[in-house]
């Protein structure tokens, strides 16, 4: 993951589900970059063609609520977009989120003081976040120990080839 | 401890856990369908020394999102899956025409059972919680390593214990506590929680009552939603599969982070108003306006049981729908349709005027056979009503009981089952 994010941001308010963030018309397509082409359609349809490389989405709570789609992630990275900064995120896109690596912060204070267009900055390494446009900084939410563990390890697979070769060890 | 705490503990072969803990914890049973099981067979495919899955008689991959196939893009994702069955040996396989509705299907082919740990690759997997199993919807990751290691990491979730109590009054049902209850929480309102359902009201709810209001436990953002199983959720377990099982059920002394009291002895027909489940108002409310519908749809896996189904052909016999009005109504599996059938039901919807499709999820997300055009409008015995959920992002979903939705076919607007039923006598 590059160490510093760039972009700028893109505003949605809360409960941003995953029915809005792909449409169920598209989950059929398993390719993050036609997926991506068609990221947050239900809600915003022209996103994708104002959005620029490197860009973060910024909204409010409940962030990814609904359907367990994992292309709703997909979708969101496979269009360029570089993170989502919300207020919180439901509990599966968040597990899917990190698990297909879309770098994803949790700060209600971050989300306050960004508007639509300004330029913003993040470390993933610390979480924390920079509004350059206005200024100034938040400190995201500290993942849990075990899912920053799983992060570092580079996700979800090591991890499980990992726990694969501990049984043939044992067995 | 919590009934979701025990049976978490218990498959994490620890002797009790507490809210916020990471475990590992061994499943009972992987599901996908082909839209879940297309990624999750990719995500396989990359993890190195995972050739095959864990064990071929815990795992369920059923087609039923765009089946029968909407499209050659369709048919591709469906073939990749049944492939992966094949090739896997997978034990319960369902393709259409033997399965439907995955959430249908698992409960009725005895592929739940109490105590159980379930994931699947859908959020509606919270379903089994209505046979006292802990049960949890991911995505397609967790589920290729699910496939893979038999096992997966599990935060244990708080509980919120809800207490409903008073008898159901006419044309009351199931859906509607459970639509209060989502109006009650907020979409957000149990998100990392498990709810547990308590109270005379849910004792007294049939099997299917039941897994109507589980379903909908994702839909106040939960992790699970759970009853205790009683004698008539053992019976209806034993009736369909004599794998042993173990019931388990809350400590005295369990912790819960909140209890909510629910009384439903005054609660009228409820309707979710679009654009969240959470939007939810007394029928009396919501008629007072007149809400004219373009299509009424009766199904899924919240509603697509065969009870539903004859609550409507009730509502229905011997009459016509309003015109200018479409009503789709999808059995929810295989069974259930032929169960439809032998009683007559499917003959009495269709003089009425409704169209029977093919048990699947179609509908309900906005993936084919019953998309929502333009500004059109409809009354659906689904679960979500966000923003192009059943097609055009300009189109609205309210959601409702099968008799709401039944009364509603018959005048063309969101209409009170009760009227219709003092109609009747």
């Amino acid at each position: 993951m590059a160490n510093v994010l760039r972009g700028n941001a893109h505003t949605y308010g809360k409960n941003v589900d995953t029915d809005v963030i792909i449409p169920g018309k598209y989950c059929n397509i398993v390719d993050p970059a036609e997926l991506g082409k068609h990221a947050l359609e239900g809600i915003d349809a022209e996103y994708t063609s104002r959005m620029k490389p490197g860009d973060i989405i910024v909204a409010d709570s409940n962030f990814g609520c609904g359907s367990s789609r994992e292309v709703a992630p997909i979708a969101i990275k496979g269009s360029g977009t570089a993170a989502v900064i919300a207020s919180s995120f439901a509990r599966i896109f968040y597990r899917n989120a990190l698990n297909i690596g879309l770098p994803i912060f949790e700060s209600p204070e971050a989300v306050a003081g960004i508007a639509a267009g300004d330029e913003i900055e993040v470390e993933p390494a610390t979480g924390i976040v920079r509004n350059v446009t206005k200024g100034t900084q938040y400190q995201a939410a500290a993942f849990p120990p075990f899912m920053q563990a799983l992060i570092d390890t580079g996700g979800l697979l090591p991890y499980v080839e990992r726990r694969l070769a501990e049984r043939q060890l044992s067995s | 401890m919590t009934l979701t705490e025990k049976i978490l503990a218990r498959h994490a072969g620890l002797d009790r856990v507490e809210p916020g803990q990471i475990i590992n914890a061994n499943v009972d049973l992987v599901l996908a369908n082909e839209l879940s099981a297309a990624v999750a067979i990719g995500v396989m495919k990359q993890i190195k020394g995972a050739d095959r899955v864990f064990d071929k008689s815990k795992i369920a991959l059923v087609e039923d999102h765009f089946v029968p196939a909407k499209d050659p893009q369709s048919a591709k994702i469906a073939k990749l899956m049944k492939d992966f069955a094949v090739e896997q040996e997978i034990e319960h396989f369902f393709d259409v025409g033997r399965g439907g509705i995955e959430h249908v299907v698992l409960p009725e082919e005895g592929l739940v059972a109490p105590g159980e740990l379930i994931v699947g690759g859908d959020s509606h997997t919270c379903t089994y919680g209505a046979l006292g199993a802990f049960a949890t919807g991911m995505g397609s990751t967790d589920i290729a390593a699910a496939f893979v290691l038999g096992e997966v990491w599990i935060k244990v979730p708080s509980s919120i214990k809800i207490v409903y109590d008073g008898p159901l009054g006419d044309m009351v049902f199931a859906k509607d506590v459970m639509l209060k209850t989502v109006g009650t929480l907020g979409i957000d309102g149990a998100t990392y929680r498990a709810i547990e359902y308590h109270g005379s009201t849910v004792d007294a709810l049939s099997i299917t009552g039941r897994i109507t209001m589980a379903n909908m436990a994702i839909e106040a953002g939960a992790k699970n939603g759970i009853f205790h199983a009683d004698a008539k959720a053992i019976a209806f377990v034993k009736e369909r599969t004599d794998r042993p099982f173990v019931v388990e059920s809350a400590d005295p002394d369990a912790v819960y982070e909140r209890v909510v009291r629910i009384d439903v002895g005054s609660l009228e027909p409820q309707v979710a108003c679009p654009h969240t489940p959470d939007n939810v108002h007394g029928i009396s409310d919501v008629t007072r306006d007149d809400i004219w519908l373009d299509q009424v749809f009766i199904g899924s896996c919240t509603n697509g049981y065969i009870e539903d189904l004859r609550e409507v052909a009730k509502i229905l016999d011997g009459k016509k729908i309003a015109s200018r009005l479409r009503v789709i109504v999808n059995p929810g599996s295989q069974k259930v349709w032929m169960q439809a059938a032998s009683e007559g039901i499917l003959t009495t919807l269709a003089q009425a005027g409704c169209v029977v499709n093919t048990p699947g999820c179609g509908a309900c997300f906005g993936g084919h056979m019953g998309t929502l055009g333009e500004g059109e409008r409809c009354l659906s015995t689904t679960n979500r009503n966000y923003v192009g959920r059943m097609g055009s992002p300009t189109a609205e979903v309210y959601l409702a009981s099968p008799a709401t939705c039944a009364a509603s076919a018959l005048t063309g607007k969101i209409t009170d089952p009760r009227v219709v039923a003092l109609a009747h006598a």
